[in-house]
């Protein structure tokens, strides 16, 4: 399921956050949006899931325009790994994970068996079935994070949507989910789109990037040709030398003190 | 698979264990008191009243005035407002994600209050009505001001965070408080009634109460029992419930003045009555966990039994009965302090 955003702009109150966005998230790809703190990444991502309705132009999701999707339509389509990964409450991993079924399940009835296989599939896929009977609140910052992806997972959807994912993960479990999202992609032709702050993570993971600054686009395309020293030295105002990495078979930026 | 069945069918223990639990602490009330009765001769009585006749032993219609007429509107009063307030705490612990909400974080029992105290003051006549009516109607106009003040237009997702509402019902509750003692200032020989009424006590409850609240329980713990998977979804923050399809706004708006009407509700019939409402979701939580579908109806039941035992004790076991209000707060202070406490060291 592609996304397409068009002519899309946001503010809060007098501040505009994004203006004028332009641009599409092909069906099995992974695209990264990069760029500075306080540049709209997490605006834009809210604008993708619905959260917030833009100011002007539209969000097609599929064929069909974002307002006209059902908020249970749109779980079943998009599903979000937040930023925020703290649970308020004790509930058990298991718990959080099986959450993710709450678009298939009425509102009466129990997970069903499909659900619960669902569940226990995800938590071995991400390597989190030791922890299933653990109380969320008593993890670590990286474990509860493992745990709220794994949630996103269990919804199933054709698009999903990454915010800072791997913030507190260690590099062996990022690369872990990252391989797990890869084959998603490639195999089920899924769609992701993941708000990033690695550079080097983006470019050997994604097939195309986005680069934000101040709620504008100022690149945008296939992760090799737009993975320059021009384009991260305009948006993040740092100098980096850019070269092509044998090992990761992809750009890596190599940064100094300056 | 087991979890999730495994999870129900202990709720369902416990909902059975805290029916019995209540209906034997009816019982056992129903035969405290002033005058004493006989567990044997109630029972005769209670039996025979279903019949339609009175049973062949002494005292029998004295019994009968007792049982029917006194205590069992009380008893039942009683239990119905500790299930309500308990039901209540679920709901703005869960929209608040806050485990210290309780149901008059809202400013709800400062409104009633202030409601109540100009009721007294004003000195109206058919107090039974006009009481509880004035307290209801100050709780409500509190809850809607309250919610006013937290709106915010630029918040657009869900409009009302929840450190907003609890600041705005912080500042209205403490504005009311400030007018609550002005009444009390000018209301001379009135001032006690008015502290007598701020404490709280089932005294001389009527069938009538007992009807209200029961209604105003079934109704509120019906629209909480639908979204109860909505908020379990809310304590993952906003965002992430929003793309599981939880309509935020809706559901946290429709939540609240169900919250707010159960607690406006139990403060104009019983007046305020502290800690149930924030102790008795959190004992709760820890035999059914944080699950609202398991929570709530475990929540109604101990509720009602607990501030029924608190009831039976001002009423039958101390020599002299004190304002229900003090003794809840008295006695559940200390636990929640021990609870929180043993929570802290594990």
């Amino acid at each position: 399921m592609s996304i397409s955003i068009q002519n899309t702009g946001f503010s809060y109150g007098d501040t505009p956050i994004l203006r004028d966005i332009n641009c599409d998230f092909q069906t099995g790809g992974f695209h990264s949006i990069i760029g500075p703190n306080g540049s709209g990444k997490t605006t834009l991502l809210d604008i993708i899931s619905g959260f917030l309705p833009p100011d002007r132009g539209h969000v097609l999701v599929g064929e069909i325009p974002i307002k006209k999707l059902g908020k249970r339509d749109l779980a079943k389509s998009i599903a979000l790994v937040s930023q925020n990964y703290a649970v308020n409450f004790p509930f058990t991993v298991r718990e959080v994970v099986l959450m993710g079924r709450h678009p298939y399940i009425d509102r009466f009835s129990n997970p069903g068996i499909q659900d619960l296989d669902m569940a226990d599939k995800i938590m071995d896929q991400t390597g989190i079935s030791h922890l299933r009977q653990r109380k969320i609140t008593e993890l670590s910052g990286g474990e509860k994070q493992r745990c709220i992806f794994a949630r996103a997972l269990c919804q199933d959807t054709p698009v999903l949507l990454l915010d800072e994912a791997f913030s507190n993960m260690d590099i062996r479990h990022t690369l872990h989910l990252l391989g797990l999202l890869k084959e998603q992609v490639q195999k089920a032709k899924k769609t992701v789109i993941a708000v990033l702050h690695d550079l080097n993570l983006a470019s050997a993971w994604s097939d195309s990037l986005v680069f934000l600054k101040k709620g504008q686009i100022l690149a945008k395309g296939q992760t090799a040709e737009v993975f320059t020293r021009e384009n991260i030295r305009t948006v993040f105002n740092v100098d980096a030398k850019v070269e092509f990495n044998d090992y990761t078979q992809a750009k890596q930026a190599y940064f100094k003190a300056s | 698979m087991t979890g999730a069945t495994e999870g129900s069918g202990k709720t369902r223990i416990w909902v059975l264990s805290f029916i019995c639990i209540l209906s034997l602490m009816i019982m056992v009330s129903l035969s405290m008191g002033f005058l004493s009765i006989p567990m044997k001769d109630m029972l005769s009585v209670i039996a025979s009243k279903i019949n339609g006749s009175l049973p062949d032993i002494a005292m029998a219609e004295t019994y009968a005035a007792v049982i029917f007429d006194v205590r069992l509107p009380r008893i039942l009063t009683c239990a119905a407002v500790g299930a309500a307030l308990s039901v209540s705490g679920v709901l703005f612990q869960g929209i608040l994600l806050n485990p210290l909400a309780d149901p008059y974080t809202l400013g709800v029992s400062a409104g009633a209050a202030f409601g109540a105290s100009i009721a007294i003051l004003l000195n109206l006549s058919a107090t039974y009505v006009s009481i509880p009516l004035f307290a209801f109607m100050g709780a409500g106009a509190t809850l809607f001001f309250v919610v006013f003040l937290s709106w915010s237009p630029r918040q657009r997702s869900g409009g009302l965070s929840s450190n907003n509402l609890i600041l705005s019902g912080i500042i209205v509750a403490a504005i009311l408080s400030a007018g609550i003692s002005f009444l009390k200032f000018i209301a001379n020989e009135q001032v006690s009634v008015i502290i007598f009424w701020l404490m709280g006590s089932f005294a001389s409850k009527t069938w009538a109460n007992f009807w209200v609240v029961l209604a105003f329980l079934i109704f509120g713990f019906s629209i909480a029992l639908y979204y109860a998977r909505d908020l379990n979804l809310i304590s993952l923050g906003d965002r992430s419930a929003a793309s599981l399809g939880v309509n935020l706004k809706k559901v946290t708006i429709i939540l609240l003045v169900t919250g707010s009407m159960l607690a406006a509700v139990c403060v104009s019939i019983s007046g305020i009555i502290g800690f149930v409402g924030l102790l008795v979701p959190h004992m709760v939580r820890f035999i059914t966990g944080p699950d609202n579908r398991r929570l709530l109806p475990v929540s109604l039941l101990a509720g009602a039994v607990l501030l029924l035992v608190a009831d039976t004790i001002t009423r039958a076991v101390l020599p002299n009965e004190i304002p229900i209000g003090i003794l809840t707060a008295l006695t559940g202070g200390p636990v929640f302090c021990w609870i929180f406490k043993q929570s802290r060291m594990s």
